[in-house]
């Protein structure tokens, strides 16, 4: 794995999953601020599919590959699914639901990371 | 169970009634908008109401905390189930115990999630059943594990009390009960078993009326 874009994206997850929860809290729906964390977290969860696929096209592989392929799906649909909820359902529970989302992504990848060494 | 006027005008008064006994601060039931913030001018946010509180909510669908309680509930279905199958199609001789015990709390999962997610009376009683086995198989599990480490060679779900799961599976459990618990009370007291309603009610206890 490549370790930079883990921790990058554990942290970026994390970050989102508090400031969701933050939201919740004071009961406001998601914005397009959100939605751009959301992106963000994304798009260095892509790279790490990017990062993943070409360490195991160099011969590198897991120790667990069926394990850790499916670790890497669920991190990819997780946050999409997430922000799906919480935009069709406006209310406070929805949000959380976001939250949930991106602290299941950190778990994700930490996971992933384990399964990787 | 079911009160009069399950369906009529006159249940759903009942629900609005219980609701407005519940929650005085209720102003405007909804999302906050964006010029809610002065909403905070109510001292604690729990004080506001959840959105909920839909008089149009008989649509089926589980509303509320209870909607969150699902989607983790989902995850854990998804994460259980998956493990466990993964482990019994690779290297089920490892540890057949924990790996079918995994598949077997995976199961438990899914239909808590779908009694969850369904708000009628059969749904609630699918998810007590399933909620009430977690919790037992949680701590059954936890204490053998605990108790005799070469029992399970390899972590399930459930060993030390899902310990490898930030210790949600015994949380998870009390926290569904409660759920349920309040939600049949509010579909009772809404006398809309059948269709069941299950609205968010504020917190009932802790509220602080005219804080």
């Amino acid at each position: 794995m490549v370790r930079i874009i883990a921790i990058a994206v554990a942290v970026a997850a994390l970050l989102l999953a508090a400031w969701v929860f933050f939201l919740a809290w004071r009961n406001r729906p998601i914005g397009r601020p959100v939605l751009c964390g959301v992106a963000v977290a994304e798009a260095l969860l892509l790279a790490q599919l990017v990062g993943a696929i070409v360490l195991v096209a160099r011969g590198r592989h897991a120790s667990e590959p069926l394990t850790f392929t499916l670790y890497l799906v669920a991190s990819l649909v997780a946050l999409p699914l997430g922000a799906w909820w919480a935009l069709g359902e406006r209310s406070r529970s929805g949000t959380s639901v976001l939250g949930v989302a991106a602290a299941v992504v950190a778990v994700l990848v930490q996971r992933l990371h384990q399964t990787w060494s | 169970m079911t009160g009069p006027g399950p369906d009529g005008v006159a249940g759903r008064q009942a629900v609005d009634e219980a609701m407005a006994a519940e929650a005085p601060a209720a102003e405007a039931p909804g999302v906050a908008t964006p010029g809610a913030s002065g909403g905070h001018a109510v001292p604690v946010a729990h004080a506001v109401p959840d959105m909920e509180v839909d008089p149009d909510a008989g649509d089926g669908k589980v509303h509320g905390p209870g909607r969150t309680l699902v989607a983790v509930y989902a995850v854990f279905a998804v994460a259980a189930t998956s493990r466990a199958v993964v482990q019994i199609l690779t290297k089920f001789d490892e540890a057949p115990m924990a790996y079918l015990l995994s598949a077997l709390a995976g199961a438990v999962y899914i239909v808590a999630t779908v009694g969850l997610s369904r708000p009628t009376a059969l749904g609630r009683r699918l998810a007590t059943g399933a909620c009430a086995a977690e919790l037992t198989g949680v701590l059954t599990v936890g204490t053998l594990s605990v108790a005799d480490r070469g029992m399970f060679p390899d972590a399930a779900v459930w060993s030390g009390y899902g310990e490898g799961y930030f210790f949600l599976p015994v949380v998870l459990p009390v926290l569904g009960l409660w759920w349920l618990r309040r939600a049949s009370r509010v579909a009772i007291a809404a006398g809309r078993d059948a269709r069941g309603l299950l609205g968010e009610a504020p917190e009932s206890s802790g509220g602080t009326p005219g804080s």
